[in-house]
């Protein structure tokens, strides 16, 4: 009876099946899914491209389609993204410095920590119900920039919360050490060591959270503070403004075919300030993150 | 074609590990006519419920290197921690007993932590230079007490890398980051750093227990340089370690002080049990 353990037998060879089967429909999974973005990316393209034009970058909305432009909505959204990071920043990266380098271990504090993770889970929607009531109206900010840009900061605030937590989360302990055993103070060694050593991780969580803010149309509608006809560039944070995902929205929803081809090429622009705001995010953590290694 | 290599520093010799040591160590005499510069007074400590530390007590004589011995989770660390009062930083401690530094106690509310750890400068085991240049390194300890203007800050500089025995392996890359130093020229940076905000007392966790022996030997080296200017304590895992820099040792058991003496004593002659079987390996 001299059989070596290395032969194969039934049960082995249907085990090595079993791990090709499985590795297949992996695979299958992820080609779905990337099946479907080039599908989704192809059509829009498709749509839109031969719509995309320095004429649709400089007109106002208009009944005649091939008039149409995003101007107004380009605008408003850079507006909204600017004021959206002046405002989620400060608010978003003190939060988190609170949070994690001053706050005892509490149930209090797991409270808060608990909320802002759920806040970072709820609807946008509904943070557009609460912009209505707050700051449309009880603050009479009218539907403002202004307006639209403190809902947007609602709806961001947890993310950025969240990944500046997790960026101060990843400075070592020794260095706080480091720095409290040379005789700094708490404020110091937050803003000498600390601060510095997060700024990129905090850096690419911003640009992610600005990113989504820029993509949202839900809140904007549900505080019915975006306009989809505005024939001027707003100028200042307390005009009128409109949205680029506003504007399409309201552009795709018409019956007429030539709208959507609107629609496709502004969607064209969106998605290349989009994509243009992640390579930022990548950079920045590729470039800042390669100085730091610990 | 032949490489040609220039070696800008002699290479230090490994010395032996053993016993009579080349440097030589303060005698039981010499220590017990020293004014105390730390004594502990029956001092418990408690993480939380557990208690780490209990009824330590112990005198540091001034300007001699105190070696703190034991087995893993003794208390050894801690006890060192509690003298800069770094145990603060942990949530949920306790301490009881007294510390007097200098005549002073640095225990209690009223005490100014941030002084008190500019007076009693720490080397931890993990080398951890801030992700800056050497310079701004060292002169961080002078610049968070309020030291400005560049040729200050440079005198400070130099002294501390000179005495950190630092200065002439990076006076020509004072603004290199210092996380391209060696782990061996890292911990002396660490070393120099503690040294820049003029401390009179240097605790040192395990200073050299992750680097290789010619570093270690470079660090002793320096420990023992240092002694005549400052009061050492230092928390050591490898007990030729400190019978080769140490004036002092005291053995720590399950947070007890089980036996504090002359180094030369204790390793020679201890008293207990519990330490010849230590020192001689027996367990820990």
């Amino acid at each position: 009876m001299s059989q070596t353990a290395f032969e194969t037998t039934a049960y082995s060879r249907r085990r090595a099946r079993m791990s090709q089967a499985f590795s297949v429909l992996c695979l299958a999974a992820t080609s779905l899914g990337v099946l479907v973005l080039i599908l989704l990316i192809w059509e829009i393209l498709w749509q839109g491209l031969p719509w995309l034009n320095a004429r649709l970058l400089t007109s106002f909305p208009s009944m005649y389609p091939e008039k149409a432009g995003i101007a107004a909505a380009l605008v408003s959204s850079l507006w909204l993204i600017t004021l959206t990071a002046l405002f989620s920043v400060p608010i978003g990266v003190g939060a988190a410095v609170y949070l994690e380098e001053y706050a005892q271990a509490s149930r209090w504090r797991s409270l808060v920590q608990l909320n802002i993770a759920n806040l970072a889970g709820v609807p946008s929607i509904v943070y557009g119900i609460l912009g209505l009531g707050l700051f449309v109206r009880a603050l009479a900010l009218q539907r403002s920039i202004l307006a639209g840009s403190l809902t947007l900061t609602l709806v961001v605030l947890p993310i950025v919360i969240l990944a500046a937590q997790e960026s101060l989360r990843a400075v070592p302990n020794s260095i706080r050490q480091a720095s409290f055993a040379l005789g700094a103070t708490r404020w110091q060694t937050v803003w000498h060591q600390v601060l510095p050593a997060a700024t990129p991780g905090i850096m690419t969580g911003v640009i992610l959270a600005i990113s989504r803010a820029m993509g949202e149309a839900a809140p904007l509608v549900a505080m019915g503070a975006a306009a989809t006809f505005i024939t001027f560039i707003p100028l200042s944070p307390i005009d009128e403004f409109s949205a680029l995902p506003v504007q399409i929205y309201d552009w795709a929803s018409r019956p007429q075919p030539e709208y959507h081809h609107v629609a496709a090429a502004a969607i064209v622009v969106l998605l290349t300030v989009l994509i243009l705001l992640n390579a930022t995010a990548v950079y920045v953590r590729y470039r800042y993150g390669k100085r730091i290694r610990w | 074609m032949m490489q040609e290599t220039t070696i800008d520093r002699p290479i230090m010799p490994l010395r032996p590990t053993s016993f009579p040591r080349e440097r030589p160590s303060r005698t039981a005499d010499d220590l017990a006519g020293r004014p105390p510069k730390i004594s502990v007074d029956h001092l418990n400590f408690y993480y939380g419920p557990k208690q780490a530390l209990s009824d330590v007590t112990l005198m540091i004589p001034q300007h001699c290197v105190t070696a703190l011995i034991g087995p893993s989770g003794c208390g050894k660390s801690t006890f060192l921690r509690c003298l800069n009062r770094m145990n603060d930083m942990i949530d949920n401690t306790r301490v009881e007993g007294e510390i007097i530094l200098d005549g002073r106690s640095i225990l209690g509310p009223k005490v100014d932590v941030v002084a008190l750890r500019k007076r009693v400068g720490m080397v931890f085991q993990k080398s951890n230079p801030f992700p800056k240049s050497v310079f701004e390194n060292v002169a961080y300890g002078p610049r968070v007490a309020g030291v400005r203007g560049k040729s200050v800050l440079y005198e400070i500089v130099e002294k501390s890398l000179v005495r950190a025995a630092l200065w002439d392996e990076v006076k020509d890359r004072l603004n290199d980051s210092a996380l391209q130093l060696s782990g061996g020229q890292q911990q002396r940076l660490c070393i120099a750093r503690a040294l820049a905000t003029n401390p009179d007392v240097l605790l040192m966790d395990e200073p050299a227990s992750a680097l290789d022996p010619a570093s270690t030997s470079r660090i002793e080296d320096l420990i023992f340089e240092l002694r005549d200017r400052y009061t050492i304590v230092i928390v050591t895992h490898n007990m030729q370690q400190a019978a080769r820099v140490s004036d002092q040792t005291a053995f720590f058991y399950q947070g007890e002080l089980i036996e504090a003496g002359s180094t030369n004593e204790l390793f020679t002659n201890p008293a207990r049990k519990q330490t010849e079987d230590y020192i001689t390996g027996r367990f820990g």
